[in-house]
């Protein structure tokens, strides 16, 4: 069976994925116009693959509404985290370990 | 879906202010944190017997109005309130008020009794008395109408967003529909979601009301310089708490919102009510964002809440006093891999073996096992963490805003 990811509404330029994702087609499944997208590289479960190419300002859609702003530019099947885009309103966040989300202040010594 | 659907009902216990409670309970109460290893010994091995205090020697208006809440639950039938003795909240004046709702209530302290060895065998005698009272508590016939269910997600990943609340908020939706009453809360995990949120106020002044209580939320996020997303979101696939506030969001399903709520006062109707518990502005500033899920689960037993479902992605192992929790997960990797410790799967809705609306029937059936005494998993379990904080909000005294 294909691997799949999810579109919660037409409108979105991100799909989370069902699967851990390999590099290759990805089946769309929910509300998106699209039915297929080709993933550019692994994307964990859980996790967004862009619909579409994404420039640096550019609003994150997921559910029809801003969850966020690209930092840098994104393409269409990559991966969206933590490494290329922000909250609009926490700026702890940002300085989170990409992978684990743990935080890097030095509070520990 | 419709008010055409018939429901099972059950026994549940009558207390003597008219409400309805699914459990029959004995509630110790410690005033003071140097009271609470005599609270936990005196309920130590009890069956029925929970235990909540507060930690602080200073009093705290907004504790108190929490400890007398939970002591008034529907789901308590008997109340101790155990302090040291020199501490600020005063025992007898919780067993007081408590007296006045029909309940039976008994009170002293650790320094008058003599310290440790006697206050718990004082404290386990005085129990043995309670329990025996509330046996006779009358039973009476008890549906989905009669039910307060709180709701909190905590352990949040991107199943969250997609399975296990929206799940919830379908079940609340049926349960809305059988006249039952519905609370949920987080308003610091409402962010970018304004309007959308004010859409769903029943009338204009709803929707007004709304509208303050997120920017009160955001504004206070912005002032303790912390907003409600934890390491383990990030790593579950969420990636800004706009992202993690649209999945929350999912629990409060589609039903107009009524009205909003502070922490220990009753909803006024029935329906779905949102739970403000955010401080107010104050001199001093209290707390932190969110300080964690056991917070906001004791914020929805203080509204009367019989029942706290509570929806997890990455696992969650807490329980609650007072009122059963009810592990949902729409992580199937984390159900399998906690089966222990979870009640309900809504990962099937992501693996395609169920629909929405299956999957909240399922839910809203597992209800009504677990209101008619069928035990949580975390209720099995023992696990009965609570956190009442210092805290500031302005509130009407509870005699001017409660049922009870």
């Amino acid at each position: 069976m294909k691997q799949r990811a999810f579109v919660l509404h037409p409108a979105d330029n991100v799909a989370t994925a069902l699967d851990d994702l390999a590099t290759g087609p990805v089946a769309l499944f929910g509300e998106g116009g699209l039915s297929e997208v080709q993933c550019r590289e692994p994307v964990r479960f859980g996790y967004k693959i862009a619909l579409t190419d994404l420039v640096p300002g550019a609003l994150v859609i997921k559910n029809n509404v801003a969850i966020a702003e690209a930092f840098l530019e994104i393409r269409k099947g990559e991966m969206v985290h933590l490494h290329n885009i922000r909250s609009r309103f926490d700026e702890r966040s940002g300085s989170l370990d990409h992978e684990t989300g743990a935080p890097t202040e030095d509070f520990y010594r | 879906m419709g008010t055409a659907i018939h429901y099972p009902t059950w026994q549940g216990y009558l207390r003597n202010d008219g409400r309805k409670g699914i459990r029959n309970l004995v509630l110790v109460i410690y005033t003071v944190e140097c009271a609470s290893f005599v609270a936990n010994a005196i309920a130590q091995g009890e069956e029925d017997v929970h235990v909540v205090g507060f930690p602080g020697c200073y009093d705290n208006a907004y504790a108190i109005r929490v400890m007398l809440a939970l002591a008034r639950h529907p789901n308590v039938g008997a109340v101790l309130a155990v302090g040291l003795g020199c501490e600020y909240t005063q025992p007898h004046r919780i067993a007081e008020v408590v007296r006045q709702s029909g309940r039976i209530a008994e009170s002293f302290f650790i320094q008058d009794n003599g310290g440790t060895n006697s206050s718990i065998l004082k404290g386990k005698a005085i129990v043995q008395g309670l329990k025996a009272a509330i046996s006779h508590t009358p039973r009476v016939e008890m549906g989905l109408a009669d039910l307060v269910i709180g709701s909190e997600c905590g352990g949040s990943d991107a199943t969250s967003g997609l399975a296990g609340n929206p799940v919830v908020g379908r079940m609340y939706d049926y349960l809305i529909d059988a006249g039952g009453t519905a609370v949920f809360e987080e308003a610091v995990e409402l962010i970018g979601l304004k309007e959308t949120l004010m859409q769903r106020g029943r009338d204009h002044a709803v929707s007004a009301l709304l509208g303050e209580t997120y920017e009160k939320a955001t504004q206070y996020c912005k002032d303790v310089r912390q907003w409600s997303a934890a390491p383990g979101n990030f790593a579950g696939g969420l990636s800004t708490i706009e992202e993690k506030s649209l999945g929350a969001y999912a629990k409060s399903g589609s039903r107009p919102i009524e009205g909003v709520i502070r922490v220990s006062e009753q909803p006024p109707g029935k329906g779905l009510w949102l739970l403000d518990s955010v401080p107010d502005p104050h001199f001093m500033q209290f707390g932190y964002t969110n300080p964690n899920d056991s917070e906001g689960i004791i914020d929805l037993i203080s509204t009367g809440a019989q029942i706290v479902v509570f929806i997890t992605g990455r696992g969650s192992v807490i329980g609650s006093p007072v009122a059963p929790l009810i592990k949902v997960t729409g992580n199937s990797r984390t159900f399998e891999k906690m089966a222990g410790d979870m009640d309900f799967n809504a990962g099937h809705v992501l693996d395609g073996t169920k629909n929405l609306d299956e999957s909240a029937r399922d839910l809203l059936s597992l209800i009504i096992e677990i209101a008619s005494g069928k035990p949580s998993k975390p209720e099995a379990l023992g696990h009965r963490e609570f956190f009442i904080p210092y805290k500031y909000q302005h509130t009407p005294s509870l005699s001017a805003g409660c049922r009870a």
